[in-house]
């Protein structure tokens, strides 16, 4: 059976998709662009509905603190944010990730550094993959490309941040955050109840016990927190087997894009474009971020003349595309930063000069 | 009557608690915090809650009370215990829920989570260690160190042109309008001592029946923070402390009349 298709702005699917996904609870703080995520959260009452907790927290610092409590209690909690949120976020980040607690963050990335713009950007890619706190750490990290796959990356990100314990966050940004499209949604799972939180989390969960058990990522002896780091990083490799991504013409390309959320979209026409002057283009899009599509880019990109690296920012990405391909092919950058969206033109524009003309 | 005969199991008037865990104490000897834990370990054990209570601890000398008291705990961020514990029993409402702050946790980093988690009126029990210093990092100031207090960063004294002034939580937050019962106490003799653990499981009772915060602050020492013998730094404590951190109730919610001093500052 199709699920009920309708209508929204991507931050009113993320709340949507909580609710129907039977999640716990919710603790935000407003910034734009992303605001609508609480505030449909708030006018649809979903405590009245599944008991769903939402609360308006007094900054992003305690709201991800509070994602902190929720999570070691083994509920399903989330927060969603955007850039200067996300960073006042950072600590705990590192604390869920060093406590090996599940949980999803939305980050509607904006323009800065800084206060920066309210518009478009994906700028926080270094932050949001490659740890962004204090620490040896990484969480999990989807980019959606539409609306359709805010509501899909909900539920997934749940099931990757539950089945290896850690912060998992979805980075959008500005414009998908506020574009309309169609979206079919999912149909309602109800919340777990204790007991069934009981059986899934083990013994990991404080919700009251006879057991003693203690969420923390204190360890004073440096030789047990090795020990430590060494599990997580077992973690993190085991992670990488998580690897989505897109592949778009790319059987018979010459040459790659890769891109990834809104400018993933942007390269289809470009390549559309490109190929109706001759040029045979494809596009690889990282779906998960971290892990890091690098086995297929390298596979498909040394086979090429050149890649063209194309990202809202001034070039973050385009370093994990280097390495993927050991800088055996030529990789350039594309983009425009700041808040601003680049046209299919422009990345037409650069491709020529840098990759064909270079 | 010879001793073996006085060791009888109904000649016991008391013994540590049974959610005291047996690990070695890492505080200072004389330091407050062991005999705050161990109130609140009988408290819990008292109410037969121990399944039912999840306690949050902070950064600071005491951060690693998780070890001692026989429950689940939830180890938070420097300050944010009482935004983690807002968490907690708002997604479990029916759990008892308490935070464990020393005064640099509470009133400096954290300072935002706990007004604001006061103000809300969440249903938590808050316990705030006040030693007048920040022990666990070696003895820096706190805002609530004395003027003229020395410590490793107002090495001259606390001056209140460079440092500003002393900073009174319990005032702050018997102010707002989500807390319900709002005291400070000690822990030096035994008679303060008994009423210290009142005051914990009256704070235990408030939560159960859904009142609101209830926020205990325990004016403390900390020896080796301020440099001096244990029996010197309660000395200590009694002459200066107490003036300035005056021990009694601030606000209780469950006295129709109010407490004494809600009663002292309406004459
Ligand atoms: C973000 C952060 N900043 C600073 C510290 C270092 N730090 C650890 S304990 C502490 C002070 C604790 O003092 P207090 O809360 O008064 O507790 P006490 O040790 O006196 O019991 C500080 C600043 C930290 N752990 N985290
Ligand atoms: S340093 Fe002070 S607060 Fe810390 S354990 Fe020692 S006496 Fe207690």
């Amino acid at each position: 059976m199709m699920g009920e298709l309708r209508l929204m702005k991507g931050n009113e699917v993320i709340a949507e998709a909580a609710i129907r996904a039977g999640v716990d609870g919710y603790f935000g703080y407003p910034i734009t662009p992303q605001s609508e995520v609480m505030e449909t959260l708030m006018l649809r009452k979903p405590w009245e509905e599944t008991g769903m907790v939402v609360l308006q927290a007094e900054s992003e610092v305690a709201s991800i603190n509070m994602v902190y409590g929720g999570a070691a209690c083994g509920k399903m909690v989330m927060t969603s944010s955007s850039s200067p949120g996300f960073s006042l976020m950072q600590e705990g980040m590192s604390y869920l990730a060093g406590a090996e607690l599940p949980c999803v963050v939305v980050n509607v990335v904006r323009g800065g550094p800084g206060l920066g713009t309210i518009q478009p950007s994906q700028a926080d890619y270094f932050q949001a993959v490659k740890g962004g706190g204090h620490g040896d750490y990484h969480a999990i990290v989807l980019a959606p490309n539409s609306v359709q796959e805010m509501n899909d990356f909900v539920t997934l990100a749940f099931d990757l941040a539950f089945k290896y314990r850690t912060p998992a966050v979805i980075l959008s940004d500005g414009a998908i955050g506020q574009m309309m499209e169609k979206v079919v949604l999912n149909d309602f799972v109800p919340r777990r109840t204790e007991e069934q939180i009981r059986k899934q989390c083990g013994d990991w969960c404080t919700i009251g016990s006879k057991n003693h058990r203690v969420v923390t990522s204190l360890e004073l002896d440096s030789s047990v927190m090795e020990k430590r780091n060494i599990e997580l990083l077992k973690k993190y490799a085991e992670i990488q087997k998580e690897v989505l991504f897109e592949e778009y013409m790319v059987d018979d390309a010459d040459y790659l894009f890769v891109a990834f959320g809104l400018a993933s979209r942007i390269c289809k026409k470009a390549i559309e474009m490109a190929r109706a002057k001759g040029h045979k283009v494809g596009l690889i899009r990282p779906i998960t971020l971290y892990p890091f599509p690098t086995k297929v880019i390298h596979d498909r990109g040394i086979k090429t003349k050149g890649i063209l690296c194309v990202e809202m920012n001034a070039g973050q990405m385009i370093e994990d595309v280097k390495l993927a391909v050991e800088c055996k092919v030529p990789v350039e950058w594309a983009g425009r930063y700041g808040g601003i969206i680049p046209s299919p033109d422009e990345i037409l524009e650069a491709f020529e000069t840098k990759i064909i003309g270079g | 009557m010879e001793l073996k005969d006085i060791i009888k199991e109904e000649n016991i008037v008391y013994k540590k608690s049974k959610l005291i865990l047996d690990n070695v104490m890492h505080y200072c000897p004389g330091c407050s915090h062991g005999v705050i834990h161990k109130l609140i370990a009988e408290v819990i054990d008292e109410m037969d809650i121990q399944e039912k209570t999840i306690g949050v601890s902070p950064v600071g000398c005491s951060v690693f009370a998780y070890n001692y008291i026989d429950i689940d705990w939830q180890e938070a961020a420097h300050g944010r215990a009482p935004a983690v514990g807002t968490a907690i029993k708002r997604l479990l409402p029916e759990k008892f829920v308490f935070t464990y702050q020393g005064d640099g946790d509470l009133a400096s980093i954290g300072a935002a989570e706990i007004l604001h988690a006061c103000n809300r009126g969440e249903d938590i029990v808050c316990i705030f260690v006040n030693n007048a210093i920040y022990g666990m990092t070696g003895g820096q100031m706190a805002p609530t160190t004395l003027v003229g207090m020395k410590t490793a960063t107002t090495p001259y004294g606390r001056d209140v042109e460079l440092n500003g002034y002393p900073m009174k939580m319990t005032e702050l937050v018997a102010q707002l309008p989500g807390t319900c019962y709002v005291t400070r106490q000690s822990v030096e003799t035994a008679a303060a001592v008994r009423k210290t653990k009142k005051a914990i499981r009256k704070a235990f009772e408030n939560q159960k029946e859904k009142r609101g915060t209830s926020f205990i602050e325990v004016v403390s020492t900390c020896n080796s923070g301020w440099k001096v013998d244990p029996v010197k730094a309660n000395k200590w404590m009694q002459d200066h402390m107490f003036k300035f951190y005056q021990l009694g109730d601030l606000k209780d919610a469950t006295k129709p009349e109010g407490s004494e001093y809600e009663q002292y500052i309406k004459e």
